[in-house]
């Protein structure tokens, strides 16, 4: 059972994950399947790990700050999100941080209010993309059997439907929209990556003796699946998440982006779309769209290299000696 | 071979009615009635009229039949290539109006997808194992993976356009010429094709080169390749072994990112207001033009399930083991 782990293709998001707008975004539903299973890391071991891991450290560093800059920055500006407060189409400077747009809006205000939609829609629409992915994948790889059929199908079909293309139809219909809604409707067509991922993981665990004695002792299916597998596979569920989190900011942007986004508020794709509806490249107000764009890539980019790092703490094998 | 294309067409076909299926339920369950919308764009009409208007309507759209009714009359009107008429580019059909954008957005996805794939991976399996050129691909490949799309077009429309003025920033071809096989005509569309192509191109780069890479490390650790060191064959051949294997897991991964590429060609074309496919998904959410949007879905989806079936196709020419599996099953 316990084949060798392979080199780096355990990598959960070291697929061809390619950037904006995709449900599937990162990770490839092959890698996790040669993940070797889960090797026991005590706590005490990853701990020590993490603090010298440059990779999880930068990561978090990196999106950390942002997290605070979303948090703290509104309190900073006292302007409103759409107010004209200043000249048009000014550069940055003491007064505007960031500039303002053809309009004299404040980019710096719209950037924190809009950094603010980007973690909200990542926590949700990728928590709920996970959490649907391990209820689905672990069903499937635990019950096995036609259910696993089934449910495979199901998680095959929502696959290779692009999600965008479901988003747009959903979203175009919805006269008001609110990030909530955007995150939510993101989470339930992004998960079947997770859940792909998940059932091969559980799939591999199923008859390991642990739980193979919680079944003769009787404890019940879910019992068995929350209490056994799941904490088995702690690191990679968190994991699986991190990678769900990267992929609904990806989508939420390109969404906004097409003007599909939220009716009321701002995020980081509505700046670039209206950037690039009021000419502000011809203009060259490049104050005004790269921030945002700074912002996804970095958040982004940073996730995708904590996972590494974690990958790197929790699977011994793959640790640069 | 029947039977593994067998049940791969009739995924993809119980796929497809679930499209249709969603691309009908969408506009019908949502809150809002579209009637009432669209007359209330309409100002100034009498009570009398908005209600005489809105029977008319419901009989006109099909909507004042049974459920059953509208959903077998969806799936007739559809087997007649009939997806309505444009409001946007009215009285445009909704399929001429696709028609003319589909090759736009085609010339640009396929060469993009396929050469991304195809550098992508010999960039990743020139990567590994080689530390320096490992420590270069990597931070560049994530930081083209974490890029979204449209901002990476932004920049290059910025400053390879805008700035430097190299190339057109904007549209399919100039506004001073007309369509003709003209030396002239064709340059420029190259100029126009060029920025959009690059930016989705370079994207997708990363996400390769580090599959690949991935893939490549995993390979070489595996015992075929173990003992080809052991025999003292060149490393050069063991190398190539390891690609060929390297890259059945990369074509199931391009088949998964099909969906993902083809939305962000789609942000990509917002961005140069390249006259394709998302760009006219873009006019027609500004103009509410449920008819146009629900047209494009079908045919994004189409799109993308006859790509993957390419992709299925391709996977059994290339990897042996399908065939003989399947022929054995035959024999």
């Amino acid at each position: 059972m316990t084949r060798a782990a392979p080199a780096a293709p355990s990598l959960p998001q070291a697929g061809p994950a390619s950037g904006a707008a995709g449900g599937e975004h990162a990770p490839p539903g092959r890698a996790p399947v040669r993940r070797a299973p889960a090797v026991a890391v005590s706590t005490r071991e990853a701990v020590f790990f993490a603090a010298r891991s440059p990779k999880l450290l930068v990561g978090l560093a990196i999106v950390a700050t942002f997290l605070v800059v979303a948090i703290v920055g509104p309190a900073f500006t006292s302007r409103g999100v759409y107010e004209y407060v200043g000249p048009t189409g000014a550069p940055p400077s003491a007064e505007y941080w960031f500039g303002t747009t053809t309009f004299g809006q404040d980019v710096f205000t719209q950037f924190v209010h809009g950094l603010r939609a980007t973690f909200i829609v990542g926590f949700l629409g990728g928590g709920l993309a996970a959490l649907v992915g391990m209820a689905i994948g672990f069903v499937a790889g635990y019950r096995g059997g036609w259910l696993d059929e089934l449910l495979n199908m199901v998680t095959n079909i929502v696959l290779v439907i692009p999600t965008l293309a479901v988003l747009i139809i959903l979203v175009a219909y919805l006269k008001a929209r609110g990030v909530l809604v955007e995150a939510v409707f993101i989470g339930l067509t992004s998960w079947p990556w997770a859940a792909r991922a998940i059932r091969a993981q559980t799939f591999s665990l199923r008859n390991r003796d642990f739980v193979d004695l919680a079944r003769l002792s009787g404890v019940s299916t879910a019992r068995i699946i929350v209490r056994e597998i799941a904490p088995s596979m702690g690191s990679y569920l968190f994991m699986t998440f991190i990678l769900m989190f990267g992929g609904a900011v990806l989508i939420a942007a390109s969404l906004d982006f097409i003007g599909l986004g939220p009716t009321e508020g701002i995020s980081l794709g509505l700046m670039m779309n209206n950037a690039v509806l009021w000419a502000a490249l011809q203009l060259g107000l490049w104050w005004w769209f790269i921030p945002p764009g700074v912002a996804i890539t970095a958040i982004v980019g940073a996730m995708y290299v904590m996972n590494v790092g974690l990958d790197e703490i929790f699977n011994p094998r793959l640790r640069e000696m | 071979v029947k039977r593994y294309f067998g049940r791969k067409l009739s995924l993809y076909a119980l796929t497809f009615f679930i499209a249709v299926t969603i691309d009908w339920l969408i506009p019908r369950f949502m809150p809002g009635d579209p009637v009432q919308s669209m007359l209330s764009r309409i100002s100034g009409l009498q009570p009398q009229a908005i209600e005489s208007m809105s029977v008319y309507f419901r009989g006109a759209f099909g909507l004042d039949k049974p459920i059953w009714e509208q959903y077998l009359n969806f799936w007739a009107a559809l087997a007649n290539g009939d997806l309505g008429i444009s409001v946007w580019a009215f009285p445009q059909r909704v399929t001429t109006v696709i028609a003319g954008a589909v090759p736009y957005t085609l010339a640009l996805l396929v060469p993009a997808v396929l050469l991304s794939w195809w550098v992508g991976n010999h960039i990743g399996a020139l990567a590994a194992r080689r530390r320096w050129l490992d420590n270069t691909v990597l931070p560049v490949g994530y930081i083209l993976t974490a890029t979204p799309y449209m901002w990476l077009a932004i920049l290059l429309a910025w400053s390879l356009a805008s700035v430097a003025g190299l190339f057109p920033i904007s549209g399919g071809y100039s506004m001073s010429l007309r369509p003709a096989l003209t030396w002239q005509f064709v340059s420029d569309l190259i100029a126009h094709w060029f920025l959009p192509f690059l930016s989705l191109f370079l994207v997708g780069l990363g996400g390769w080169a580090i599959g690949m890479r991935n893939m490549i490390i995993y390979e070489l650790e595996a015992d075929y390749s173990r003992y080809l060191q052991a025999l003292g064959t060149p490393t050069g051949l063991v190398r190539r072994y390891a690609y060929r294997n390297a890259l059945l897991p990369q074509l199931t991964g391009l088949a998964l990112q099909l969906g993902v590429i083809v939305a962000g060609a789609l942000v990509t074309e917002v961005v140069f207001a390249y006259p394709g496919v998302g760009y006219l998904i873009l006019q027609a959410i500004l103009n509410e033009d449920f008819f146009l949007l629900q047209g494009i879905f079908l045919f994004v989806i189409v799109g993308v399930l006859l790509a993957n079936f390419l992709i299925d196709v391709a996977y059994v020419i290339v990897d042996p083991r399908t065939r003989t599996s399947m022929q054995g099953r035959l024999a």
